[in-house]
């Protein structure tokens, strides 16, 4: 017999996911609130990346677990029950988003500009052009700095509602709530270069904001 | 950076996503790896992505309402009354 298997053409059955299906078909109630707790969240983010308001997504995202509720035989289980339910809130929030008459253009690429100010690095002129300046070159954070944590959260939550919606929803979905890379390009059907242009730009602007805060660098002349 | 080194800072900033995210070829990752080995500018730049994303990893995440997580679990309890 060959060691090598052959790659599956199908992916694999979850069995724990189609227990956890059978589950609520039976009309568990306790497991029905156990992933509304748990997956609401990614689909608030989820539903933001298509509709205008906060209220909205929870519209979507209401509209979603509804219609799970009603349509839970049709899970199959070759996805995980959260990768389902990410799908049909991204077609609720679609859906909501076209009657909002707003169509975020998610394939659409930012600009190429770069994400730090072109000050901070030395000119073509200079024989190290393109390194930092030594205004520029950034500072690292004390220990100091990094123990107001708590506040520099307060910020960050604040700072994240502010960016343009397509970098938000991809930190959110990534960094906040730690989907992978290939589910998010899934969802808003964008490649995964694109993907990484959005998150990069709003990391770089998070980052830039942090530094602000922490005061690291001296206010240019 | 040193005038001989083949990436500048200004390029390295914009590739650091990439480079975390492991979707650079590796000989552009190697070029990069030595440019910060050399570069306290952009290894501290690195190290603050680095941080930018450990905190948004503690950001609260987003919860329905309470009371709405209440309704959907009544509008469950009547689309989906339990079985023995």
């Amino acid at each position: 017999m060959s060691a090598l298997k052959p790659a599956p053409i199908q992916p694999a059955l979850q069995p724990t996911e189609l227990a956890l299906a059978a589950r609520l078909i039976a009309g568990d109630e306790a497991a029905f609130a156990e992933i509304v707790a748990a997956y609401s969240p990614l689909m608030l983010h989820v539903a933001r990346g298509f509709v205008a308001t906060r209220t909205s997504a929870e519209d979507v995202v209401q509209e979603t677990w509804l219609q799970v509720s009603c349509s839970l035989e049709g899970f199959e289980g070759r996805s995980t029950l959260r990768t389902w339910v990410l799908a049909i809130t991204r077609n609720v929030g679609r859906r909501h988003g076209a009657a909002e008459a707003r169509e975020l253009a998610w394939s659409q690429l930012d600009d190429g500009g770069g994400t730090v100010d072109p000050q901070r690095f030395r000119g073509s002129q200079d024989p190290w052009a393109g390194g930092w300046t030594t205004a520029g070159a950034p500072v690292a954070w004390s220990p100091e700095q990094l123990a107001l944590d708590g506040e520099a959260l307060t910020l960050m939550t604040r700072c994240l509602r502010e960016l343009p919606l397509r970098q938000r929803t991809v930190v959110e979905l990534r960094d906040v709530d730690g989907l992978d890379a290939g589910a998010v390009c899934d969802i808003f059907g964008i490649s995964a270069s694109n993907q990484r242009v959005l998150l990069h730009r709003g990391r770089a602007k998070l980052r830039q904001l942090l530094e602000d805060y922490y005061g690291g660098r001296e206010a240019a002349p | 950076m040193t005038p001989s080194s083949p990436l500048t800072c200004r390029q390295v900033v914009e590739m650091l996503t990439d480079y975390l995210e492991g979707a650079l070829a590796p000989s552009t990752a190697a070029a990069l790896e030595e440019h910060l080995a050399t570069c306290p500018g952009c290894s501290t730049y690195l190290a603050q992505i680095s941080h930018t994303v450990r905190l948004l990893g503690a950001v609260t995440p987003d919860e329905l309402p309470e009371s709405t997580q209440k309704g959907l679990v009544a509008a469950f309890r009547g689309l989906r009354p339990p079985r023995p």
